[in-house]
C-alpha cells in the first residue's frame, strides 16, 4: 500500500460524497417546505377557501415562516419521559427519512449510489421508519403517544408485507433489484399500465405507510390528540414534520420508479424526449404528492379494524396471486429478463 | 481506501459496543434498542465485504420484523428491574461457563489453518467486485445445490406459523363481527320483517 496522504485519500473522496449528499438533501429539503406549502393550498382550494396567502407573494413563504416559529419555541422534554430516546426519536425519523434519497437516480447516471440492491435499500430503510415513531410513544411516558405508537408499528408492519410482494413483482418483469435498471425495463411501457392493479395497491399501501389520510390513525387528531408527537414541541417537532414529509416524496418517487418510468418520457417522441429527464421525474413527483394531497381532502378516515382488514384480507392475498400470475405469464409467453 | 477502513472501523466499534451494551443496559427496552444498533452496524459489515444482499437482508427481516416484535413484547412487559437482578449470583457460574466453552471453541477455529489471520487476510482488503451480482450468485445456488434445504426451511417456517396460530387462535363466540356483504345486500323490503302475532300468544 502506498504511503497515506491525507488530501488525496481520505479529504477528496470525502468531501465528493459530503458535496453529493448535499446536492441531493438542499432540494429535498427546499421542496419539504413548498410541499406543505402546497398541501395547505391544495386542501384550501379543495375546501373553497383561500390558504395561506399573507407571508410573501400568493403566501409561498408561509412554510418558511412556519419553520422559524418552530424553531424559536422552547423545546419542552416531559419530566418522566426517557431523554435521550425522546430527543433521540424525530433525530431518527429525519435522517432515515432522508437516507433513502442515497439510490434514487433522477436522470441517467444522477445517482449518488447505484447499488445493485437499490430497491432493498429502499424497502430497508422505509422498514426502519417505524422505529422514530415507536421510540418517540414509549419515551414520552404518556398514553396518546403510546397509542398512536403502537397503531403505527401494526400499521407499518402489516403494509409493508403488500409493499414487499409488489416490489417483488415488478423485479420479475425487471431482473434486477438495480433502480436505474428498473426504470431502463420501462422503455416500452410503463408497468403502471400491464401492472395496473398492483400500481393501485402499492400507492394505497404507500399512504398508509406514510401514516397520510385516510391511513392516519397514529396521529388522530379527534383521538388520540396528535398521535406519537403529542408531547413534542420546537425543534424536535420540527423534525418530525420533516421527516414525515420527506418520506412522502421518498415514497412518491419509489412510486415513480417502479411504475412511471422514472426519467423517461411517456412518449419517445420528438418535443418529449429533448425535455432532460429530470424534469420528466419531477413532474411525475409532483403528480403523485398531488394524488396524495387530492386523497387527503376526499376520503374519511379508516376505523382501525378496516386498515387491519384492508391490508390482510384483500392486498396481501392480492398482491401474492399478482406474483404468482406474473410469475407464470412470463414463464409461458417466454419472456423472463435475462434469464440464465 | 483509507476512507473505506475508516468506514469499517467505524461500523465494527459500534457494533461490538453496542453489543456489549445489550447486556449491561439496566432497561431492557434499551437493550433491545441497542440490539438493533448492533444488527444496522453488522449490515453495514455486510456491505464493506460485497455481500450487499445480506446486508439488505438482514436490516428488512431482523431490524424491520423480528426487533420491532421484540420492541413490542419488551415495551408491554411490566419488568421488575430489582427481582430481575436477584437471580445474577444464582446464574453466574452458569453464564460464566458458557462463555469459557464460546471462547475455546473459537480459539480452536482461529488456531486451526483454515481459518487463521493469513487466510481470512485476503478478505479484509476491500469489497469484492463480482461481474455478476451477489443477489444473482445466492441465487444460482439457493435454488439449484440447495434446493431440498430450501423448500424444508420454508416447511419449518409454516409449521411454526401453523402452530402459533393454533395457539393463539380462540373461538370466542359471542362476538358480534361485521359482515360486509351482508349489510350491502341489506334494503328497505328485506331490513323488516312483518309478522301477525295472534292475541295472547307470543312469537
Amino acid at each position: 500500500m502506498n504511503s497515506f496522504s491525507l488530501l488525496n485519500d481520505l479529504i477528496f473522496p470525502g468531501s465528493i460524497i459530503i458535496a453529493q449528499i448535499l446536492a441531493v438533501l438542499m432540494p429535498v429539503l427546499i421542496s419539504v417546505a413548498f410541499l406543505v406549502y402546497a398541501e395547505r393550498k391544495v386542501l384550501a382550494l379543495i375546501q373553497l377557501r383561500r390558504g395561506p396567502n399573507v407571508v410573501g407573494p400568493f403566501g409561498i413563504l408561509q412554510s418558511f415562516a412556519d419553520a422559524l416559529k418552530l424553531l424559536t419555541k422552547e423545546n419542552i422534554v416531559p419530566a418522566n419521559s426517557n431523554k435521550v430516546v425522546f430527543l433521540l426519536a424525530p433525530i431518527i425519523t429525519m435522517v432515515l427519512s432522508l437516507a433513502g434519497w442515497a439510490v434514487i437516480p433522477f436522470a441517467p447516471n444522477w445517482v449518488i449510489a447505484d447499488i445493485n440492491v437499490g430497491i432493498m435499500y429502499l424497502f430497508a430503510v422505509s422498514s426502519l421508519g417505524v422505529y422514530g415513531i415507536i421510540m418517540a410513544g414509549w419515551a414520552s411516558n404518556s398514553q396518546y403517544p403510546f397509542l398512536g405508537a403502537l397503531r403505527s408499528a401494526a400499521q407499518m408492519v402489516s403494509y409493508e408485507v403488500s409493499i414487499g410482494f409488489v416490489i417483488i413483482t415488478v423485479l420479475l418483469c425487471v431482473g434486477s433489484l438495480n433502480l436505474s435498471k428498473i426504470v431502463e425495463a420501462q422503455q416500452n411501457v410503463w408497468f403502471a399500465i400491464p401492472l395496473l392493479p398492483m400500481f393501485v395497491v402499492f400507492f394505497i399501501s404507500a399512504l398508509a405507510e406514510t401514516n397520510r389520510l385516510p391511513f392516519d390513525l397514529p396521529e388522530d387528531e379527534s383521538t388520540l390528540v396528535a398521535g406519537f408527537f403529542t408531547e413534542y414541541s420546537s425543534a424536535s417537532f420540527v423534525l418530525f414534520f420533516l421527516g414525515e414529509y420527506a418520506s412522502m416524496i421518498l415514497m412518491s418517487s419509489m412510486t415513480v420508479i417502479l411504475f412511471m418510468g422514472g426519467w423517461l418520457p411517456p412518449f419517445d417522441i420528438f418535443p418529449l424526449n429533448v425535455i432532460p429527464g429530470v424534469v420528466w421525474f419531477t413532474l411525475k413527483v409532483i403528480f403523485i404528492l398531488f394524488l396524495f394531497i387530492w386523497v387527503r381532502g376526499t376520503f374519511p378516515r379508516y376505523r382501525y379494524d378496516q386498515l387491519m382488514r384492508l391490508g390482510w384480507k384483500i392486498f396481501l392475498p392480492l398482491s401474492l396471486l399478482w406474483v404468482v400470475l406474473t410469475a407464470g405469464f412470463l414463464m409461458i409467453f417466454d419472456m423472463v429478463p435475462n434469464s440464465l | 481506501m483509507y476512507l473505506y477502513s475508516i468506514t469499517f472501523y467505524v461500523f465494527s466499534l459500534v457494533a461490538v459496543i453496542s453489543a456489549l451494551m445489550v447486556i449491561s443496559a439496566r432497561n431492557p427496552v434499551h437493550s433491545v434498542l441497542f440490539l438493533i444498533l448492533s444488527f444496522v452496524n453488522a449490515s453495514g459489515l455486510f456491505v464493506l465485504l460485497g455481500a450487499e444482499f445480506l446486508a439488505m437482508i438482514l436490516v428488512v427481516v431482523y431490524v424491520g420484523a423480528v426487533a420491532v416484535l421484540f420492541l413490542f413484547v419488551v415495551m408491554m412487559l411490566d419488568i421488575n428491574f430489582v427481582k430481575l437482578r436477584e437471580g445474577f449470583l444464582q446464574y453466574l457460574p452458569f453464564g460464566a461457563l458458557l462463555g469459557i466453552v464460546l471462547i475455546i471453541e473459537l480459539g480452536i477455529l482461529f488456531l486451526t489453518k483454515s481459518f487463521s489471520v493469513n487466510s481470512l487476510s485476503k478478505f479484509v482488503e476491500s469489497p469484492v467486485m463480482n461481474e455478476i451480482e451477489n443477489t444473482k450468485l445466492i441465487g444460482q445456488v439457493l435454488y439449484t445445490e440447495y434446493f431440498y434445504l430450501f423448500q424444508i426451511s420454508g416447511l419449518i417456517l409454516l409449521v411454526a406459523m401453523v402452530g402459533s396460530i393454533t395457539l393463539t387462535l380462540r373461538d370466542r363466540g359471542q362476538v358480534k363481527r361485521q359482515n360486509i356483504s351482508q349489510q350491502n345486500y341489506i334494503n328497505a323490503n328485506n331490513a323488516i320483517e312483518k309478522k301477525k302475532i295472534k292475541l295472547g300468544e307470543g312469537i
